[in-house]
């Protein structure tokens, strides 16, 4: 195992002994598991608009060339400036150089997952240029120099007395500031709207991009999204170039599913769809008399940052995944062990499949481990991605790339070797349980050898039985065995 | 509908094997209760589902191969007491035969005529077990594979229901996982253990004097997990509950 691996075991048993972290994840993952299947149920027929959803998010992942040529051209058409990067380092310095060039020196900052993997916040800020997080649990992230834990919920892992603290040490708050939630949310909002009226520059990501249009679609709970893609005269926009859908009508679909996937709400509480920077009185595609709001520039960065190293291959149906966050609320490892732990951006089933499939699998094959292939994130993706399966294919892979222990890269073919051979199967099987018998006390064993006293460390192990059934059940019909024990 | 069969296989599959020998002698009882001749093809080994779970999947083709020999030597049903391993025939043999040239038509025809016990009891044999007379409460946990890879809803809980007169409810999370995973357990022994913290924390909330479940592999886990506890609920499973209730 290397060290990478090693680290994230650390990760783990350090998460496991967290018990007020382990609460918060209960608690959290518990309330957005629930909301999200009443939600669903709520829906008149919610397993035919998945399967509808997946067939729009499969479609456009296969022609994925053709609908990102298609907003493209949209966009541009629309006065919108596409940037490509292929790297993160490529996405960050179109994004400081556009600030440079515009001498912002505050920018804001509404929530996203793909600036977070660019480490875009560290880069501006190396560039001079003071970055607010202004969704309020990423502004707590950000205030913590801390990371999100979860996709749509950063600050699972933290508990109110906590971020009430740092309110108090960092922002010197005073008590009745941070009584309650209410007043801690107020207090975070005196702050940002200065933010945003000071920025010459708002940072947001992308949920959907909408091909025919152009468009560029963001939800967000708080309305943060709005102010930060309206309010500075930039707005630069970070697009994962996966995340496109061809029509306004194919956006209908997914956003129905997406809010009730994350939050179990029917629809977010704000919904924008932007085309364009503000249209002025005149020039090409100037509506009569223009607009009277809205930034002179709107920047889009599609950033591949190795997604399309995946398309076409066997874990490309992760490119289909909308961040909703579902399958992490439902994940038993994910609501044991929570975000951090994973030690990605990405966390839960989806990051297990996105972290080694972008960054790749030497660092991270570990992941793919992390998961008793319940199936339950499975069944609540909003586009059906088999992630199941697209674990398994990783487990092959670092099978493969002798990634896998030492340990189990012997005992399969060995274990293989065996059952294909019953009657060696058979002998073995009983030479093994009289061994293992000997270690017994009343039909339990307390303590197992090498790999296996992982097992042994919270629980005991049956004794196996001093005959087999195959072998019980042919003495019975030839008649000449004990009865069946 | 298949058609009722008169003769089935069984697959016991290893852990019962060697393990749970009582529940292969169970699933014959109660199949054999419904006027059907059991055969029990003693080549019958590990179908494989550990190397094809830990990524191993030419060890895994290999046992599969095997097993596909093994259980085709008859077209009749086969019967695995196990969702998770009736889930490896029925859905990842295919898929791993998939461009074998002779196995990978082999894997589809078993795999159509392979069932878990209480699918097969409910949904080809249409078995409605007559009620027990009192006796323990039980619990029902619903094992992963068989709950979201072969969809079993409602098979065992309905055959649970009946056999016991009401006396089986669904755990409280009934539908989530134990944390066993096969060696899950054992490379993220941890994490499996607390998940299993949690299982036996639901257990115990529940009252329950005994837990059920479809798999050996699920009620190994929790029965380590409860016996290391020192706890005094036991775990059986559907066959044994099912062989001890009286002939209807």
């Amino acid at each position: 195992m290397n060290d990478a691996s090693l680290a994230f075991h650390r990760r783990i048993d350090e998460a496991l002994a967290d018990g007020a972290l382990r609460r918060a994840l209960a608690l959290t993952t518990g309330r957005l598991a629930g909301g999200r299947a009443t939600a669903m149920a709520a829906l008149p027929d919610a397993e035919a608009l998945r399967t509808e959803a997946r067939r729009i998010r499969a479609h456009t992942i296969a022609h994925l060339d053709r609908y990102l040529d298609q907003f493209t051209r949209a966009a541009q058409a629309r006065g919108c400036q596409v940037h490509w990067a292929e790297t993160a380092s490529d996405a960050t310095r179109i994004v400081t150089g556009i600030a440079r060039e515009n001498a912002i020196a505050l920018a804001v900052k509404s929530k996203s997952m793909v600036t977070e993997e660019i480490e875009l916040n560290a880069a501006l800020e190396q560039a001079g240029v003071r970055v607010v997080e202004t969704d309020l649990g990423e502004f707590v992230v950000q205030l913590a120099a801390d990371r999100p834990s979860h996709i749509i919920a950063p600050i699972v892992h933290l508990s109110r007395g906590d971020v009430a603290r740092l309110f108090q040490d960092k922002l010197g708050a005073r008590e009745d500031e941070v009584a309650d939630i209410p007043a801690m949310t107020a207090f975070a909002r005196r702050i940002l709207r200065s933010q945003f009226i000071d920025a010459g520059m708002g940072i947001s990501g992308v949920n959907l991009a909408v091909a025919d249009t152009g468009s560029l679609c963001i939800v967000t709970n708080e309305g943060n999204g709005r102010l930060t893609t309206s309010l500075p005269r930039l707005h630069v926009a970070i697009l994962g170039l996966e995340r496109i859908v061809p029509t306004a009508a194919d956006l209908a679909v997914v956003l129905t599913l997406l809010a009730r996937s994350a939050t179990g709400q029917a629809v977010p509480v704000y919904t924008n769809v932007v085309t364009g920077p503000r249209r002025r009185g005149a020039g090409p595609g100037a509506s009569p008399g223009g607009e009277p709001d809205g930034p002179d520039e709107l920047h889009i960065v599609i950033v591949d940052n190795g997604r399309s190293r995946l398309l076409g291959g066997e874990l490309a149906e992760i490119l289909y995944c909308v961040r909703c966050g579902a399958c992490l609320n439902v994940c038993p490892v994910y609501r044991h062990i929570g975000g951090h732990a994973y030690g990605s951006v990405y966390p839960g089933p989806v990051g297990s499949v996105v972290t080694p499939g972008l960054m790749g699998l030497d660092d991270w094959s570990e992941l793919a481990q992390a998961s008793s292939l319940c199936g339950a994130c499975r069944d609540v993706c909003p586009v059906r991605i088999d992630l199941p399966h697209l674990l398994l294919k990783l487990r092959e892979q670092a099978a493969r790339r002798e990634l896998a222990p030492l340990w189990l890269r012997l005992a399969m073919p060995f274990f293989a070797a065996i059952a294909t051979r019953p009657a060696l199967y058979q002998f073995l099987g009983s030479v093994a349980a009289r061994i293992a018998r000997t270690a017994s006390d009343e039909g339990w064993i307390r303590r197992l050898p090498g790999p296996f006293a992982a097992w042994s460390a919270s629980r005991d192990f049956p004794a196996p039985a001093p005959r087999s059934f195959v072998q019980q059940h042919r003495a019975n019909k030839a008649g000449t065995g004990a009865p069946p024990s | 509908m298949t058609p009722r069969p008169t003769r089935v296989q069984l697959f016991a599959t290893c852990l019962v094997d060697r393990f749970f020998p009582g529940v292969g002698h169970a699933t014959v009882a109660v199949l054999e209760r419904h006027g059907l001749q059991v055969d029990v093809p003693p080549d019958q080994t590990c179908c494989g589902q550990p190397a094809f779970n830990a990524g191993f999947v030419e060890d895994a083709a290999a046992m599969a191969r095997h097993t596909i020999d093994v259980l085709s030597q008859s077209a009749a049903p086969v019967v695995v007491p196990s969702g998770s391993c009736a889930d490896m025939i029925v859905t990842h043999y295919p898929a791993l035969l998939a461009d074998d040239p002779v196995y990978g038509e082999r894997a589809r025809a078993l795999a159509a005529r392979t069932f878990e016990l209480s699918q097969f009891l409910v949904d080809v044999l249409d078995v409605i077990p007559a009620s027990a007379p009192a006796g323990p409460s039980l619990a029902y946990h619903a094992s992963c594979h068989g709950l979201r890879g072969l969809g079993l809803r409602e098979q065992p809980r309905r055959l649970l229901r009946a056999v016991t007169g009401g006396r089986c409810t669904d755990l409280p999370d009934a539908e989530t996982c134990c944390g066993f995973g096969g060696l899950f357990a054992v490379k993220m022994g941890p994490v499996s253990g607390a998940m299993l913290q949690s299982k036996i924390e639901a257990i115990e909330a529940s009252g329950t004097e005994v837990v059920v479940a479809t798999d050996v592999s699920c009620l190994m886990h929790i029965g380590g997990g409860l016996h290391r506890r020192g706890s005094g609920v036991c775990t059986r499973h559907i066959a044994e509950i099912l062989a001890g209730a009286p002939h209807e």
